[in-house]
């Protein structure tokens, strides 16, 4: 196991290190720079000064090596939108923003939908199926700027409920998480409801069922295990993508969440808040593909002894 | 029919709903099991052998099969197939058991062995899991698992086909069934295990005193391991007998052509093996006149009106042929299989 771990982090500093050299280039690439994102009419002189000041006139693979330096150092950089400030540091203030809605929206959203996909496999084309599904192809395919909007006229014109936007209390958070659960609660339910369908038919289900096993019996403990798995993976991939927030959702409730800020950051061309967030986002996702090998191997044991030998 | 068997099966019709239409997979199967005996029903693919077996315990999964009003089936002179859901839970595993054919896909990957024999033995017993677990152990050493209190432990991938169908084995027996089915145990396996585990079932059978059914299309295991045969063919049984006498005195053409499709080594080496042209009727539809009068090379104009009704030649050997018939030709079988 042990080995087996040390493997993957190398894997992961590759990775992480291939992500990061192919966005540096890219973000580079970007027509504009920051000078002139942030201001237009600046005289030619004082713009090239700045550039000047932050290294941007020299050759970019100068810049590179002065960018992977510092990185490894383990220094991400300034932002060069909001000067002095560490873009460590406002990730680390806005992240927990996005996480803790993405969070609890995914929670929701995987409880409930794996719920609801189990309830939709076991009476497969009766009518608690149907429901379930079309409303599961509702929820994946209706966007969520459109959910948002609905959700805020409904609770806070219609009848006023919850706050309208902002940030601070438990009632602020009702109808963000409400509107970002919807997708993993569809999604999770459709995969679910298809995971289960084909554990069902599968030998091994017939032999509970000989063996003297009845229903609740046989979805706890033979149909429930072998169809979770694969969702797991399902997942833990998106355990990452909730660091990084929602940008549309967090737009419209005005939360103040890193998506907003990942969004602005390109916008503004701010080089190292793109690059510094881009490496974040890259290693929570490639860590939590790591937790999911390292937990479907608890889980599955042909997985454990695949790894073994 | 006396009063001592175990199992009765009258009229049994079994049908699947499909998009194509109703598959009548079995139509009108009558069949007794009598106490330590051993019931083989053979005949090839299709010919809706599993479906008679897996109608006795209800096993149709998430097949859409379903078992026609005025089927019935008798165990200890009770209706299985009037049962609750609770009552056939009872029996399941408990009273009748049924082993599979593809032991690779049978056993559940991530439950360990010990604990899916256990789980049989507790769903019937009232015992505590420790006990249920050194039952557990006791049957893998029954079923000729070297190392039973290690192999316990493992997950079905870590052991052969074989090995996997011995576990299959030993969950079955572990409640001491009267009744133990076995759909094709030994089909998915090769030729030296088959050999191993039909010995291991044939001493079980003796030492436990239960009967069994076996669905097979291997006439060989059948040979081995049979008291009484009966030959299957379109969803209905077309000869029944003794072993004896379907193996010495077949009377029906298609048992003719099964008997003559085993190799033999009497024959010149490189002379064909025999094997039955055509295929069996549709299933959707439904039959005129006899099923195998097709592909029967002594089909008379009667064959294909009518169907035959069923002939006695001795309590046990009865078959469905108009060859049988008075004003039939008689003695046309010709030596040897090949045409």
């Amino acid at each position: 196991m042990a080995r087996f771990i040390i493997k993957r982090v190398f894997y992961m500093i590759l990775v992480l290190w291939i992500v990061t050299t192919i966005t540096f280039f890219l973000v580079h690439s970007i027509p504009g720079d920051p000078v002139s994102a942030m201001v237009q009419d600046l005289p030619e002189e004082t713009r090239e000064l700045y550039l000047e000041q932050y290294g941007f006139d020299q050759p970019k693979i100068v810049q590179y090596i002065r960018f992977m330096k510092q990185l490894l150092q383990g220094d991400l950089g300034s932002s060069l939108r909001y000067p002095g400030r560490k873009v460590a540091e406002i990730a680390s203030s806005f992240a927990p923003v996005s996480a803790q809605i993405g969070g609890i929206a995914l929670a929701i959203g995987f409880t409930v939908g794996t719920i609801l996909g189990i309830i939709a496999a076991l009476n497969r084309n009766r009518f608690s199926d149907r429901v379930i599904m079309i409303l599961a192809l509702l929820g994946t395919t209706i966007p969520t700027f459109v959910t948002a909007s609905l959700l805020q006229y409904v609770f806070t014109v219609v009848c006023p409920i919850f706050p309208t936007t902002g940030w601070g209390g438990a009632e602020h958070m009702v109808l963000p998480v409400a509107c970002m659960c919807v997708g993993p609660l569809a999604t999770y339910a459709r995969y679910m409801r298809s995971s289960v369908l084909d554990t069902t038919s599968q030998d091994y289900v017939l032999t509970a069922e000989a063996k003297g096993a009845r229903t609740p019996r046989i979805v706890m403990f033979h149909i429930f295990r072998n169809s979770f798995l694969p969702c797991l993976t399902v997942l833990c991939t998106s355990v990452a993508s909730i660091f990084s927030g929602s940008f549309i959702v967090e737009k419209i409730f005005a939360i103040p969440g890193l998506g907003t800020y990942f969004i602005s950051a390109i916008n503004d061309r701010d080089y190292s808040m793109i690059l510094g967030l881009n490496i974040i986002f890259t290693g929570i996702y490639i860590l939590s593909v790591l937790v999911t090998d390292i937990l479907l191997g608890v889980l599955d044991p042909r997985i454990r002894l695949a790894e073994k030998n | 029919m006396s009063m001592g068997n175990i199992l009765e099966v009258k009229n049994l019709h079994v049908s699947f709903k499909s998009y194509a239409g109703t598959v009548k997979a079995v139509r009108g199967v009558d069949f007794v099991l009598g106490p330590q005996q051993t019931l083989a029903m053979v005949g090839e693919s299709g010919c809706g052998k599993t479906v008679t077996a897996k109608s006795i315990l209800r096993l149709f999964g998430r097949t859409s099969g379903e078992i026609s009003k005025d089927s019935s089936i008798l165990f200890h002179d009770e209706e299985l197939l009037n049962l609750n859901k609770r009552k056939l839970s009872e029996i399941r595993g408990g009273k009748i058991s049924m082993i599979f054919q593809d032991s690779m896909t049978s056993l559940n990957p991530t439950m360990r062995v010990g604990k899916q024999i256990a789980e049989c033995i507790r769903l019937h017993n009232k015992i505590s899991r420790e006990e249920a677990m050194k039952k557990a152990c006791d049957l893998l050493r029954l079923v000729e698992i070297p190392n039973p209190e290690e192999r316990l432990k493992n997950f079905p991938h870590q052991m052969s086909g074989g090995m996997r169908q011995r576990v299959m084995i030993a969950m079955a027996l572990s409640c001491n069934p009267e009744v133990l089915i076995a759909d094709e145990p030994t089909t998915a396996l090769d030729v030296t295990i088959q050999a191993q585990l039909i010995d291991l079932l044939r001493s079980l059978r003796e030492r436990m005193g239960m009967s069994v059914i076996l669905v097979t299309h291997d006439l060989g295991v059948v040979a081995d391991f049979a008291d009484y045969i009966q030959v299957m063919y379109a969803g209905q049984i077309v000869e029944r007998g003794t072993k004896e006498e379907i193996f010495k005195d077949p009377k029906h053409p298609y048992t003719w052509a099964l008997l003559d499709s085993i190799p033999n080594r009497s024959q010149p080496r490189k002379s064909r093996l025999y094997s039955l042209k055509g295929t069996p009727p549709n299933l959707l539809l439904p039959i005129e006149g006899c099923p195998f009068a097709a592909r029967c090379r002594y089909c008379m104009p009667v064959c294909k009106k009518q169907a035959p009704t069923e002939t006695s030649f001795s309590d046990s050997h009865r078959v469905n042929c108009w060859l049988n018939h008075p004003m039939a030709p008689k003695d046309v079988r010709k030596g040897g299989g090949a045409q």
